[in-house]
Parts: C-alpha cells; structure tokens; sequence
C-alpha cells in the first residue's frame, strides 16, 4: 500500500443511543448513507473488528447492536474521511436527519 | 345442497375493533415452504434478477401512494434487503449450480429468515414475518401467479395476511378475518392505525365460508350467511358507530372532563406495549393496566426479569411520567400459558388462575416482582394484585414483594417500592375491601360481572343476563367506589364497562372518577364524559 492510499484511510466511533439499537429504520438509514461513498464502508462493535460491510443491510442488522453500544467505522478510499464523519454525524444524532417528526 | 345456510357465528380474537359488513374473499397466495419449488421457466438467472426489480417496484409503488411512517419504514426494509447482495447472491450462485431459479430463491431467503427467528430480540424475530413477505412477493413474481383482486368493502378471509398486502389494498368499509395471525404482528398495528376492522384466531371452519358476513371485531365475531334482522341491526350498530365517532374524534386530544367542569382521570389499558407506537401519551393519563399475561408468552419468559424489565421500562417510558399500573400474570382460564397453568379444569374460570396460580409458582412471581421494583426506579409504575379473593392472599404478595425490594437493595441494584393494589373483581373481595390492606383498587368489571351474575363471559345466550348496567353490578361497585373515596383511597375501573360509553355515565354517577380503557376507546368515553353532568352540580346550579 503506497503512502497516498494509506492517507485514505479513516477510522471513527460513537455510542449508539438509538432506543432500539440497530433496528430497522436505523439500519436502512445507515446502509443508504453509506451506499453514498465511493470508499469501502466498515461497521463493526469494537476497535479491532470483526468488520462488517457497512453497506449491507442484511450484515447491519445480524450484528444486533443494542442500545448503548459503541459502534466503530472504518473506510477505505477517496472519500473514506467524509464517509466516517457523516457515518458518525448520523449515529449521534440518533438517526433523526430523517425521523418522522 | 343449495337450501339457503343458517346463521353462524364464529369466535375469534379482535387485534383491531370495528365493524364491517360485506363479501367474503378468500385470499390463498402463500407460498408453501417446504415443498420443492417447481420450475416454471427457464433456469435462467435474469429470471430472478427481474422478478426482484419488479417486487421493488411494487414495494415502491406502494410507498408513494403515500402510507404512515410505520409502514412506509416496514416497506423501505424489504426493498433495502431485496437490494442487499449478501440477501440476493446465495440465489444466484444456486442458480449457477442448476438449481432452479424458484428454488434458489426460497433457499437463500430461508437462511435469512432463520437467523431472525432465532433472534432474542422481539422485534428483530418479528422481522421474519417481513422477509416471508418479501420472499412470497418475488416468487409469486417469479412463477407468474396471479394475485386475488379484492374489491373495496370485502372481509379478507386468509390464515395470515402480509403486511405489503395489507398496504396494496383498499380498506374502506372493508375488514379482515384470519384463521392465524398476532395481535402483535405488523399488520395488526397496520389495522389499528388505520381502523380497519381486524380478527385473529379464528376457526379454520372459516376458510370454507363464502357470501355476506359481518365482522363484529368489537365482539370478536364473525357471522356468516346472517339473516335479515342480524343485517338490519348490525348497520344500525355501524350507523350508530359512525356517527358517533365523529363527534368522539374532535375530543381525542383534549383532557377528560364532565359538563360540569369536574377532571376525571382516563387511563388506557395496555397489552404488550407494541399499540403504543401510534398513540400520543398526552392524549390520556397514563396506563391503568398493563397485561403482563400477553407480554409473556411462554414459560421461559415467564423467568427472563431483563426481558421484563426492558418491557415495563418500554411503556414506562412512553408514558412520560404519567402513571403506570402493572398488572401480575393472569394467566388461566381464556389465558393459558403451556407449562404454567393448570391443563383441563373442569371450570377454569373458577380454577386455578391469576393470584392463586402466583402463589403456587413463586419463583415466577419472584422474576416478575424483581423486574418491576426495578423498573420503578426508573420512572413510577404501580402494581396490581389479580383475582384476589382472601386478604390473605394480598398480604403474602405484599410480603414477597418487601422481600424482593429488600434483596435487590441489598444486590446492589436500583430498585424502588412501587404501590401494591388489587383487582376487584371476586365478589367475596369487593363485598369486604375494607378488610384489605391495598394501596389501590382497580375494579375489573368483566370477571367481576361474570362471577356476580353467574354467566360465562363468553355466552351469547347469556348476553343480557350480563348487562353491566343492572342493578346488582351497579350497587357491589358503588359500595367498593364509596368505602374508596370515604378512605381516600385511589380507585379506578379498567374492564371493558369503562370503554362503553352508555356505561360511562352510571359509572361516575356511583362516584368513580377515574377510568382505563382500551386505547381506540379514549375518543368515544371523553365524548360521554364531556356530556355528562353530576346530579350534585345539577342541584348547585338551582340552589
């Protein structure tokens, strides 16, 4: 791996405060973001894995986060930095960037 | 034989009350499991690829003709996992191999479906029910079968009804009848929300039904080939029904107050927490009882305090403060639960159930208790003793419930002493509650009325020998309502005598001012409290 493609990696983790941890509308939410970034999307429950594609809503929901959890994000490519960010933007505001009311 | 058919009723168990009137239609769309998929084209995998573009596109078709967010999430979940590769691939690798595209398919969605059955989570398990639904709707694509057109104004006649169905249908006027079904599964909720009358559990008798029926989920009936005068009085109900309930909705959102100004307490009564998704706390009290039997399904819930406790917080919580009364197991009777009740009692009703049952099973009563004092620490709940009958009884849950608060203290645990009450509801109980020593009393009218007039609840003979109205219910429950008030003591009435509005009057005549309901009948009893006027402001506005 060149030093450039090492720049395009990110890392980043909040507490998952959403009531049902990662439920339905919670997981939709996330996988449709993540979907948004060209760079490889990784979900896992702590620091060091096991990663899960952050993409797949079928590997979301079979991690079966409850509340109060940590979740972690990790990603690779051209946009991987934006991709945490707004990965963890979505998580800490609680999913509520398109809750219903 | 083509004589024309007698009038039957058939007992089912209402997930959504209201009534409706028209044809049958019998909906068979499932998709067996079990039996091989037949190939029916092609082993070709554009096959699938297609029959899954076309079910997204039905599924998003559905969502734009505009539904509420439950149900519009519930949809966005089947097309986002229909989308998922990890879903889909297994499907194609089989197809790859020569399995059969119909084939494939079923085997890819069984491996997800399983891994959500098996989850502990209620309401990760309860998405397997979505992914049959999304399963059925890509083969039912897949091997071109057609689906049943169900004119507007039908009752829907099927073992179980999937969500998306429910959503792709016109509801108006029209009802639903299952052989299967929850009053927990999405599609109830689906007709809660939107009023559509709904039945569960009913005979499979049923399914051979066809022609005019009335469904009276109000009653938890259905009535097939009714004659003429069953029709005429049953539209004179939905007439009635109607009308009233135009009035009753503009008083949903406001508090419950008599003509005379007086503040009565309405409460709603709560099964397992799940029909509290659509309600607005503000519009009510609080929760005047909690229906632990329907909460805890099976033996080993009956031992999982995390469960309990995460489910008493759940509706704690939704009730932001509001007052919460828990009621304990009352299983037996219509109520069975394998393994814990008693099997084959030659008269249940007048066996083994609610406290007496309790005290035989302590380790449960223990979970239970356990799970609630902890709970009460988070937000106030109260609990509620059923079918006590001796102040004895009462005496040793009050015992065991110190017992607890004083082992979870010493566990470490937060943990609070919530009020012990009672049910009244055995006539030997309500003729000496001043023997009692209850934080409260909530009078279960149902068994109370039952046990007093000596008919079974579920007689339709009997029906007017029960009327709640008649001078004995009446006289027992003023005696409990006035020992209550002369004492200071809360009391309140949560069976379904508080949800009938023409009872709503007699009621706080006897002095009750506080009353639990079932949440679709909030809007009809503060209309009739709001039109009722106490004798004793009568008499101040003359003086």
């Amino acid at each position: 791996m060149s030093q450039d493609e090492r720049a395009l990696r990110a890392t980043g983790f909040t507490m998952l405060t959403h009531e049902h941890g990662f439920h339905a509308r919670p997981s939709i939410m996330l996988t449709q973001l993540a979907k948004q970034f060209s760079a490889k999307v990784w979900i896992g429950l702590s620091d060091n894995g096991p990663w899960t594609d952050a993409k797949s809503i079928a590997r979301v929901m079979a991690l079966k986060a409850p509340q109060q959890t940590m979740v972690f994000f990790a990603a690779e490519g051209t946009d991987a930095t934006d991709a945490v960010s707004a990965l963890v933007r979505l998580v800490q505001s609680d999913f509520t960037s398109s809750k219903d009311q | 034989m083509s004589s024309p058919k007698a009038t039957a009723y058939l007992r089912g168990i209402s997930a959504s009350p209201g009534l409706a009137r028209g044809p049958l239609v019998r909906l068979q769309e499932g998709v067996r499991t079990g039996i091989r998929a037949p190939a029916s084209g092609p082993n070709d995998p554009r096959r699938l690829r297609s029959a899954i573009d076309a079910a997204c596109a039905e599924l998003t078709a559905v969502m734009q003709r505009g539904c509420d967010p439950d149900a519009k999430a519930l949809l966005a979940f089947q097309v986002a996992m229909l989308q998922d590769p990890v879903v889909t691939e297994p499907a194609f690798t089989a197809i790859a191999a020569r399995v059969p595209p119909e084939q494939a398919w079923l085997d890819a969605i069984e491996l997800q479906i399983r891994q959500y059955e098996s989850a502990d989570d209620l309401y990760i398990r309860a998405r397997a029910s979505d992914l049959r639904d999304m399963r059925d709707r890509v083969s039912r694509i897949l091997t071109g079968a057609t689906i049943t057109t169900v004119p507007a104004g039908s009752i829907v006649l099927a073992t179980d009804l999937p969500p998306s169905r429910f959503l792709e249908m016109s509801w108006e006027g029209g009802g639903i009848a299952l052989t299967g079904g929850s009053a927990n599964s999405h599609v109830a909720m689906l007709a809660r929300a939107r009023g559509v009358p709904m039945l569960i559990g009913l005979d499979t008798g049923i399914l051979q039904a066809h022609g005019e029926a009335l469904l009276d989920a109000d009653n938890g009936m259905v009535i097939t080939s009714p004659d003429a005068q069953t029709t005429a009085d049953f539209a004179a109900r939905q007439q009635t029904l109607r009308s009233g309930r135009l009035v009753a909705e503009s008083h949903l959102a406001l508090p419950a107050v008599t003509a005379s100004g007086e503040r009565v307490q309405l409460m709603i009564n709560v099964a397992d927490g799940a029909e509290l998704g659509n309600l607005n706390p503000a519009w009510c009290d609080g929760v005047g009882l909690v229906r632990t039997e329907l909460l805890l399904r099976d033996k080993h819930d009956l031992m999982d305090e995390a469960k309990q406790y995460e489910a008493y917080c759940r509706i704690a919580r939704w009730a932001e403060g509001r007052s919460v009364t828990v009621r304990l197991l009352d299983a037996g009777a219509d109520k069975p639960i394998a393994g814990y009740t008693v099997d084959a009692e030659l008269n249940p009703f007048l066996g083994m159930r609610g406290v007496r049952l309790s005290l035989l099973h302590r380790q449960v009563l223990r979970t239970q208790l356990r799970a609630l004092a902890r709970a009460a620490a988070l937000r106030p709940l109260q609990i509620m003793v059923p079918m006590v009958t001796w102040p004895d009884e009462l005496d040793q849950v009050r015992q065991m419930l110190n017992d607890t608060v004083e082992s979870l203290a010493k566990e470490g645990l937060d943990c609070a002493r919530p009020a012990l009450g009672m049910m009244v509801e055995v006539p030997a109980a309500a003729l000496t509650c001043d023997l009692f020593e209850a934080d409260f009393f909530s009078i279960g009218s149902n068994d109370l009325i039952q046990y007093l007039t000596a008919c079974s609840r579920d007689s339709r003979p009997l029906a007017a020998l029960q009327d709640p109205l008649q001078p004995a219910v009446v006289r027992i429950m003023r005696e409990v309502v006035q020992y209550a008030n002369a004492h200071g003591i809360p009391v309140s009435l949560c069976g379904d005598m508080a949800g009938d509005p023409r009872c709503v009057p007699a009621l706080l005549g006897i002095g009750l001012r506080s009353l639990s309901v079932a949440p679709a009948a909030l809007a009809g009893v503060k209309a009739a409290i709001a039109r009722y006027r106490s004798e004793a402001s009568e008499e101040g506005h003359s003086a």
